[in-house]
């Protein structure tokens, strides 16, 4: 559980996702699904795999495009930006992906920079030092920034991607399912990461999962999705006192085995 | 942007007959794509330089070794049939022909098709279903530029230039046996070599290096950018770069040759 009060400004909708549909030829994913999410919010996407929940955030950062319906980032309609317009939203937010998805070819302290030097033109090499060895120190792993992402364990990845993120100071983190297949200690650690993410930087997460015990540790709110809908929102006690089928289920696979 | 939505869900005439059209469809929009995105500054030079190495100076072994075999073997097998009509004399220039507007881009383009089309394909395609691309695009790095542009221009490059060097290594292979049966000097066998070579000859090898450096570049550059499936993905990129690669290098050798004749 969180140890501290999360600062959020329930008057601020930094995103608005409205009536948003998505299919994959005869495959409907998303059926008109709507979501607020307030500034320094967590909201944790639950679901079975296959839902649409990595297809909700990868439509928000416009890695793939919706059939109708849209989604509003920080004032922007996602589906109507330019390119340019696009690259400077992605700056403010931040992806996690499942694996990591670190550059093979570079050393972690490479896979650091890359984005930063990119994006920074000017940047001295010291303020690049200073910043790598700043979010590497934020996600507990000073020591690795000369190995290469091969060397570094499942947990080690995650939490090396999450610092990538970091890097750019975004305003918004979207986690794709943070804790898939690590180990109970692992999936508390990047919880407490998570949760130390949104304390330290200030920043408002949506974190895709099917893992309650991270749900329940990291979301101040908590979605649950089914067949491409939302059919339940709120707090994590008030979803789970639920008697949808589903939720049910979710709940005594997670915690009574 | 994702495309699966567009694609219709019954055939239009056949389901192999439209995908081939598709297919042709997305590979001249990726084509395309290459030369806007080529055209616009920014260019990744370091990143161009490290795929000229790759590309380049790593190909370097494996092309001295096959364009000196080739020369030496192209000139033992001619040997036998030019003496019957005592005109071994021929051999310097035979060869030089032979080399220069054939085997050496041939030998070349189809090695690199094999090694260096082969890796870019695999590359892409891992980094595409590791998501490397995806984190690419949304930490507002332009994948397309980094990755597909450095390595279309790094193989558009470098093979002209292997291509020159396959030559002349086929070249000195050449010179090696004949100087072994016929003792001819070094300045002697180069005359004799090059004083049938034409500047239109050294063009059109030229130009050749650069259309199969492209074809290389572009295939496997596509067909890793366009993988799905996992690691059989990957492994399906890599065969069909090649494969796709050699049968096109193929059909533009028809074609240049064609063309370079009616200059003749």
């Amino acid at each position: 559980m969180k140890n501290f009060k999360p600062n959020i400004d329930w008057q601020d909708k930094v995103i608005k996702v409205h009536d948003l549909f998505k299919s994959f030829g005869s495959n409907h994913v998303l059926r008109g699904i709507s979501l607020d999410v307030h500034k320094g919010e967590n909201i944790v996407v639950l679901g079975r795999s296959g839902t649409g929940k990595s297809v909700l955030i990868k439509i928000m950062v416009g890695l793939l495009s919706p059939d109708s319906g849209g989604v509003n980032v920080l004032g922007q309609e996602v589906a109507t930006l330019s390119n340019l317009e696009l690259r400077e939203l992605r700056l403010k937010v931040g992806f996690c992906f499942q694996n990591g998805a670190l550059y093979d070819s570079m050393t972690v302290g490479e896979n650091l920079e890359f984005p930063l030097k990119r994006n920074t033109p000017g940047i001295t090499r010291a303020e690049v030092k200073r910043m790598v060895e700043t979010v590497l120190d934020a996600v507990g792993l000073s020591k690795t920034v000369n190995q290469m992402p091969s060397e570094l364990s499942g947990g080690q990845r995650k939490r090396i991607g999450i610092a990538r993120t970091l890097i750019l100071r975004p305003d918004i983190m979207l986690y794709d399912e943070p804790t898939a297949g690590l180990d109970p200690i692992t999936c508390t650690e990047i919880n407490n990461l998570i949760n130390e993410v949104q304390h330290r930087f200030n920043t408002t997460s949506i974190i895709i999962t099917h893992d309650l015990a991270c749900a329940k540790a990291v979301g101040d709110t908590i979605v649950v999705m089914k067949e491409g809908r939302f059919i339940k929102r709120g707090p994590f006690n008030e979803v789970f006192q639920s008697d949808d089928e589903l939720i049910r289920e979710f709940y005594d696979y997670n915690f009574i085995q | 942007m994702d495309s699966s939505s567009g694609q219709p869900e019954k055939p239009v005439v056949s389901r192999g007959l439209d995908n081939f059209f598709l297919d042709l469809y997305s590979i001249f929009q990726f084509i395309k794509r290459f030369f806007k995105e080529a055209l616009r500054p920014p260019l990744e030079v370091k990143e161009f330089i490290r795929q000229c190495y790759m590309v380049g100076y790593k190909s370097l072994a494996l092309i001295t070794m096959t364009g000196f075999i080739t020369g030496l073997v192209f000139t033992k097998q001619s040997r036998p049939s030019l003496s019957e009509f005592g005109a071994t004399s021929w051999l310097p220039s035979l060869i030089a022909i032979a080399v220069v507007r054939a085997l050496a881009p041939l030998v070349t383009s189809l090695i690199c098709a094999g090694k260096v089309g082969s890796s870019i394909g695999a590359e892409l395609a891992s980094m595409k279903v590791t998501e490397q691309i995806d984190a690419m695009e949304v930490s507002a790095i332009n994948p397309f530029k980094y990755l597909v542009v450095t390595r279309v221009m790094a193989t558009t490059v470098c093979i002209p230039i292997l291509v020159c060097y396959t030559g002349l290594v086929a070249m000195l292979g050449s010179f090696l046996d004949i100087y072994m049966n016929e003792h001819t000097s070094f300045t002697t066998f180069f005359q004799n070599a090059f004083k049938n070579i034409t500047f239109l000859d050294f063009g059109t090898t030229t130009m050749k290096g650069i259309i199969y450096g492209f074809t290389i570049g572009i295939v496997g550059c596509y067909q890793g950018w366009r993988a799905s499936q996992g690691t059989q993905g990957v492994g399906k990129a890599a065969n069909v770069s090649v494969v796709a690669s050699m049968f096109l290098i193929f059909l533009e050798e028809v074609v240049i040759v064609q063309v370079a004749n009616s200059f003749r």
